[in-house]
């Protein structure tokens, strides 16, 4: 299951809707707001999406990670719009028959999720400056570079 | 051809637009559209060097021949998660 939301995510709720009986591992990640970003104070930040295109590419990563694991059930969801620090922004909650496969699964899920969906976020200071975060290069442009082949 | 290319985050904020209509010639690929837009919009040029491009929801190569019909976005370095 994937989702895009603009409500609180139910962590509780997400973790049990993957437990599987044929399971005896279940994973859960929580990415939360942090306060501080080096030495810039955080008081909130703002998450949009390209909506289409990020449902697509976490539906992508569901597919490829039941294709690489044994998985019970995945779930899938990143909230967008206004969070304050404390605030879930993103939840991959799983269950695989063994714990190594359930965090190996996780963690790529978790790391592929970061690198390729189109969702980004602007942290806002508090004297009401606000800065999109856009690492050095885009993933996707890396890989055309010429000294990548 | 005209395509309406959709941006996100700060190429948004430097465009000062949510989408920018460029004019490509038949036949124009994704890296024409990237010459196209950073000529269209200077202010963009330096974020759109280090961006991917969409097509029709998925990462498209410099190579890719454009269509009219095709949905482009500017996609800056993500930071999502």
């Amino acid at each position: 299951m994937i989702r895009l939301t603009r409500e609180a995510i139910d962590y509780h709720a997400l973790t049990e809707s993957v437990r599987d009986p044929h399971c005896g591992a279940v994973v859960l990640f929580l990415g939360t707001v942090r306060d501080l970003t080096g030495e810039q104070v955080t008081v909130f930040l703002d998450y949009e999406a390209y909506a289409p295109m990020a449902e697509k590419k976490l539906a992508e990563i569901e597919a490829e990670v039941r294709r690489r694991w044994t998985v019970g059930e995945i779930a899938l969801i990143h909230r967008l719009g206004r969070l304050a620090v404390g605030d879930v922004s993103v939840a991959v909650a799983l269950s695989c028959p063994h714990r190594g496969g359930a965090f190996d699964a996780c963690r790529f899920a978790v790391d592929t999720l970061k690198e390729l969906v189109p969702i980004w976020k602007k942290e806002n200071a508090p004297d009401g400056s606000g800065e999109w975060v856009h690492q050095c290069v885009s993933a996707s442009r890396e890989h055309q570079r010429p000294e990548k082949t | 051809m005209t395509l309406t290319v959709i941006l996100f985050a700060a190429a948004r904020e430097l465009a000062g637009a949510d989408s920018i209509a460029v004019e490509l010639s038949p036949g124009a690929t994704a890296a024409d559209l990237r010459a196209e837009l950073a000529q269209r919009v200077p202010a963009l040029a330096g974020l759109l060097a280090r961006s991917a491009l969409a097509v029709n929801h998925d990462f498209a190569d410099d190579v890719l021949v454009l269509r009219p019909s095709d949905e482009v976005a500017v996609i800056p370095p993500v930071s999502g998660g």
